[in-house]
């Protein structure tokens, strides 16, 4: 059995959003991979733990420089990794293209993918992927287990959570509670060096972007941020109120 | 046509349909504004519908009682391509999130994803949405024939029914069979004003220090402003809230008029679920949180002493 664990290079959550020639540039930020790609790869490995013949394929479809995550993948226990280079950033629904064209030619049984992406703030890759290979998805999945080509597993839907049941093979995107994602250790960082990393040109996968980037622009809200000392709290909570009644005129 | 999938629940057409129908009516794009309603007896549903657009199409079948993604993504293709939709309105729910994907693979279309403004540029549609957890707005277009769009809840002011009716039609579905079998449901429901409808959202931390001081501080603060209560991912995943309460990047997304952050540091995830709020008021002990920089207005203080003189205050001026 071979599950594909997707891995993106995002841009670190402590790091701020720097800006070149009206684009996010990201040459001189930390990087790390996408934190809810994580649970994924770790759940990839906990099945892989109990059924040795299992094996895992860490993919990512992106900048060269993503090599880097698949490295941090490869060091926390994935067996191999797929790098597809893409010097322009694809669209979801264009990736979703690429990853499918692979799992074919894998023969993946399942794929692990993040239930948000940290930098196009996207969510549709895991359900893409899944209709263009006809598999069923669990979306936002936070308990699985998988027993005799079975997934069985609790997922977050619009009024609560569900548990639910598919078979094999099938696509489940993954969030933060799943697991406790584990970390590299200094024998797997060594071996990890050695492990196989195969790059594709994203040319053989002959997909083309399905939207265009006409324009970013970093928010900035201006905040007020007015400290109140809070050493007295009856006075402070006096001049709270005072300026949300009469500054900011928020409430009656 | 444009088509606008309607959300509904508990025999009520949702906020965000409105809004959808709101960004149909503005986008520019010409053509019949379509509603598609899904679902088991939703007449009512349908009927409310109705007073939104051009016409209502309606597939009200027993096949249809639950929701499941496969299923939503044919019958939504099929009736997109049968009627020729150029334009295909999602809600930016869990459930729209999922099977738009599904409906834009099907249709060979683009996918905008929490589209916050939408128009026509030439033969283009032209929307914005955020991107690196909603610190960046990017303007992104699509070409061709036709475009999936799923809509962020909150961008657009709800639309005003229409005073007469328009027309409703059934439709026939060949639907996939279902492939996920549902065991369970855990359904969170609170008395409270609605998360994503409230003008006030009282949100507490981990630094409310209990489920009971939740209680205490957060509901009772929200209960004095007649305030939505909301929760960080920490305090759900401690089990102190439901999960229907959680905001921030995995939970709801709030836009209110103001927004108390109740012994919350403001991790950059929850930053992105209501970082959009007009007024944001930080509670906490730790003078060096990140959520101060955000924060309109801040108090350093123990919440549990500064919480309760808040509330004292608003009981005094009321």
């Amino acid at each position: 059995m071979r599950i594909l664990t997707l891995i993106r290079q995002v841009l670190d959550a402590e790091e701020s959003v720097r800006m070149k020639a009206g684009a996010v540039d990201l040459s001189t930020s930390k990087l790390v991979v996408d934190t809810m790609d994580e649970y994924g790869l770790e759940q990839a490995l906990r099945f892989r733990d109990a059924d040795s013949t299992i094996e895992v394929v860490a993919l990512a479809v992106g900048a060269a420089r993503s090599e880097e995550a698949l490295r941090t993948a490869l060091a926390i226990g994935a067996d191999r990794a797929i790098l597809v280079e893409t010097a322009e950033p694809l669209d979801v629904i264009a990736t979703s293209s690429v990853v499918a064209q692979l799992v074919k030619s894998e023969q993946v049984d399942l794929i692990f993918c993040g239930g948000g992406q940290a930098d196009w703030d996207s969510h549709a890759l895991g359900a893409a992927t899944a209709e263009r290979l006809g598999w069923p998805q669990a979306t936002w999945t936070s308990a699985l287990i998988m027993a005799a080509g079975v997934l069985t597993g609790t997922h977050d839907v619009d009024t609560g959570k569900e548990s639910f049941t598919m078979a094999l093979p099938a696509v489940v995107t993954t969030q933060q509670g799943l697991n406790d994602p584990r970390y590299p250790t200094l024998p797997n960082i060594m071996k990890a060096k050695r492990k196989e990393m195969r790059r594709v040109p994203v040319a053989d996968f002959g997909v083309t972007a399905k939207l265009n980037i006409l324009s970013t622009e970093v928010q900035v809200k201006e905040r007020r941020r007015k400290m109140i000392d809070g050493k007295d709290a009856t006075v402070a909570a006096a001049e709270l109120v005072g300026l949300l009644r009469n500054e900011a005129r928020v409430i009656g | 046509m444009i088509l606008i999938v309607a959300e509904h629940a508990n025999n009520k057409l949702s906020k965000s349909t409105y809004e959808m129908a709101q960004a149909a009516r503005d986008c520019g794009r010409e053509g019949p504004v379509t509603l598609l309603v899904l679902g088991s007896n939703v007449a009512d549903v349908a009927t409310q519908a109705a007073l939104l657009g051009d016409q209502v199409l309606v597939a009200d079948l027993p096949a249809l009682a639950e929701y499941d993604p496969e299923v939503w993504a044919a019958a939504v293709a099929q009736i997109a391509s049968e009627g020729e939709a150029h334009t295909i309105l999602i809600g930016g729910s869990r459930s729209g999130r999922e099977y738009s994907p599904r409906v834009a693979v099907k249709l060979d279309a683009p996918l905008m994803e929490d589209a916050i403004s939408l128009k026509v540029e030439g033969n283009a549609l032209q929307a914005e949405h955020y991107t690196f957890l909603a610190r960046v707005t990017e303007r992104i277009e699509a070409t061709g024939p036709v475009v999936v769009v799923s809509i962020k809840p909150g961008a657009f002011s709800p639309a005003k029914p229409n005073a007469t009716p328009a027309e409703q039609y059934d439709v026939e579905l060949i639907l996939p069979v279902r492939r996920v079998t549902v065991a369970g449901r855990t359904t969170e429901k609170s008395e409270r004003v609605l998360l994503a409808d409230a003008d006030i959202v009282v949100s507490g931390g981990r630094g409310v220090g209990s489920a009971e001081g939740f209680v205490e501080l957060v509901e009772g603060l929200a209960d004095e402003l007649g305030a939505a209560v909301g929760a960080t991912r920490a305090v759900v995943d401690a089990g102190w809230r439901p999960y229907a309460e959680q905001v921030g990047q995995t939970g709801k997304t709030v836009q209110p008029k103001v927004y108390f952050a109740i012994g919350i540091s403001g991790a950059v995830q929850h930053l992105s679920g209501m970082g959009k709020s007009k007024v944001i008021v930080a509670i906490n002990k730790d003078a060096e949180a990140p959520i101060f920089k955000e924060a309109d207005y801040g108090i350093v203080g123990d919440v549990k002493v500064i919480v309760p003189a808040l509330m004292q205050e608003l009981k005094k001026t009321q």
